[in-house]
């Protein structure tokens, strides 16, 4: 049956990893091909590279200067045997056929699936769905509701993470990414909340991100409806004075994680290696 | 000379570049004539059925996969959507496929159990019958697997391997020279790596 799947969300800033709390401070935590060339080895599920400056960025040169880092997005696809997902600024049709054909297996888009919603719709009936995945980055108001926040956590959108993920869906969006802005980099578990109420809006698996801070924490986001749990700093730092140290939990660490999800599904069978 | 056909869908770079991680020659191609030429190819897809089926034919690639495969039996495996186009038809775009294997695609139904489409993740194979594509590989190997549609052999010798998504349905096909694999191998670690070595030996 399938497995939950655990995926290093790796913020890329330039040419280096950077690890940020509730997308403040970017703190340096190392290169982009030493960190695949490690997850590579250790045999990790998937691999997700978001650009956090693109969507930021102030381009004096014309839309093309702000682009995706193809080069780079090369160069890491290359060392991979795993599949891969970047984001960070993408708005062309063009930028998407660029970075598939780097052998990335799915763009990620954030703030243009805002900006211009159509998009998604056309994006998603030229590649394919499943290669379309909708990033949420959603912050949370003292009443308990959230709103989606763009272009790198910065700017409120006023719509909120439930109903755009809905709306993305019926689009052709293949995957939602629902990230907590709160809980980004704080490590003390997901916002499981919010995960479930995006998670019963759509029918297309649901990557849950922000706030891991140990393995403890993935199994209560699969309750909540995700399909796949994605971390960054439970990946990048490690112990209490968070020293930088790339790392991901042996398949018999994660055993309950992977396995989380067939509780739903009854008849599930087959032992997994 | 392994030759990844190119017709505009599919992860083609990635597949290369794991052949030549292996050491084994092979090149992407849309040209009819280098595919002539091929010892083994390779039909990658990532995307709709229709879509491919309109490529393949507007690229006039079918009259020479079909001598090369048909008549010549040069090896061939299918990869995800290539897999699927094998069969003789899909309810994806109702259009018909290659036919060289008698079976239909079909997309995968799961109203009302909770379970998501696309079926996309790590899940593993339950093998149906021995097979030197399958040497180094075993029932409980995983693959990544990302599709909405899946492929029902009419013919049950046709079917080399089985994954359970709710359902069981096909994961691994062949017939004489013809191999089908619903999952990528190109991004499966060991496993994927290993398969492809076995059809680079095949």
């Amino acid at each position: 049956m399938l497995q939950i799947r655990v995926i290093p969300c790796l913020l890329l800033q330039g040419d280096g990893l950077v690890k940020t709390v509730q997308f403040k401070d970017p703190k340096y935590v190392g290169d982009p091909i030493n960190a695949v060339r490690i997850f590579n080895k250790k045999e990790v599920d998937e691999l997700l590279f978001l650009d956090i400056v693109a969507s930021r960025k102030k381009s004096l040169f014309g839309p093309k200067a702000a682009g995706p880092r193809t080069d780079l997005i090369a160069k890491i696809s290359d060392e991979c045997f795993m599949p891969l997902a970047y984001g960070g600024g993408i708005k062309t049709m063009e930028q998407v056929r660029d970075i598939f054909g780097t052998g990335v297996e799915k763009v990620c888009i954030n703030t243009h699936a805002v900006d211009d919603p159509g998009f998604i719709r056309k994006a998603a009936d030229t590649f394919g769905s499943q290669s379309i995945v909708v990033a949420i980055d959603a912050k949370r108001h003292p009443d308990g509701s959230y709103e989606v926040c763009t272009n790198g956590g910065i700017k409120p959108r006023g719509i909120d993470p439930v109903s755009h993920a809905h709306h993305m869906e019926e689009l052709g969006a293949g995957e939602i990414f629902i990230n907590s802005i709160d809980h980004d980099g704080m490590m003390d578990g997901y916002d499981l909340a919010l995960i479930k109420a995006v998670s019963s809006a759509v029918k297309v698996p649901v990557i849950a991100c922000g706030g891991a801070g140990k393995i403890d924490d993935f199994v209560p986001a699969v309750k909540a409806g995700a399909s796949a749990v994605a971390a960054g700093s439970f990946f990048v730092f490690h112990g209490k004075r968070r020293a930088v140290l790339i790392n991901y939990p042996a398949r018999a660490e994660l055993g309950t994680v992977l396995n989380a999800g067939q509780e739903s599904c009854p008849g599930a069978g087959g032992a997994m290696l | 000379m392994i030759v990844i056909v190119d017709y505009g869908m599919g992860n083609l770079r990635s597949i290369l570049n794991k052949f030549e991680r292996m050491e084994a020659e092979a090149k992407i191609s849309s040209e009819p004539a280098e595919i002539e030429r091929a010892d083994k190819l390779v039909l990658p897809g990532v995307g709709a059925f229709d879509a491919a089926m309109h490529n393949l034919g507007q690229r006039n690639l079918i009259p020479v996969l079909e001598k090369k495969v048909l008549k010549e039996k040069t090896p061939i495996m299918g990869i995800c959507l290539g897999m699927q186009l094998f069969s003789r038809h899909s309810e994806e775009g109702n259009v018909d496929g290659l036919g060289w294997l008698d079976a239909q695609t079909k997309k995968f139904r799961f109203d009302g159990n909770g379970v998501r489409v696309p079926h996309m993740g790590w899940n593993s194979v339950t093998v149906d019958r021995s097979s030197e594509l399958l040497e180094g590989l075993e029932t409980g190997s995983r693959f990544y697997f990302v599709h909405s549609y899946h492929v029902c052999c009419n013919d049950p010798a046709d079917k080399l391997a089985t994954t359970n998504y709710s359902i069981d349905f096909t994961s691994m096909v062949q017939r004489d020279n013809i191999l089908g694999v619903q999952f990528h191998p190109e991004r499966s670690h060991r496993y994927g790596a290993r398969l492809l070595e076995n059809f680079v030996r095949w």
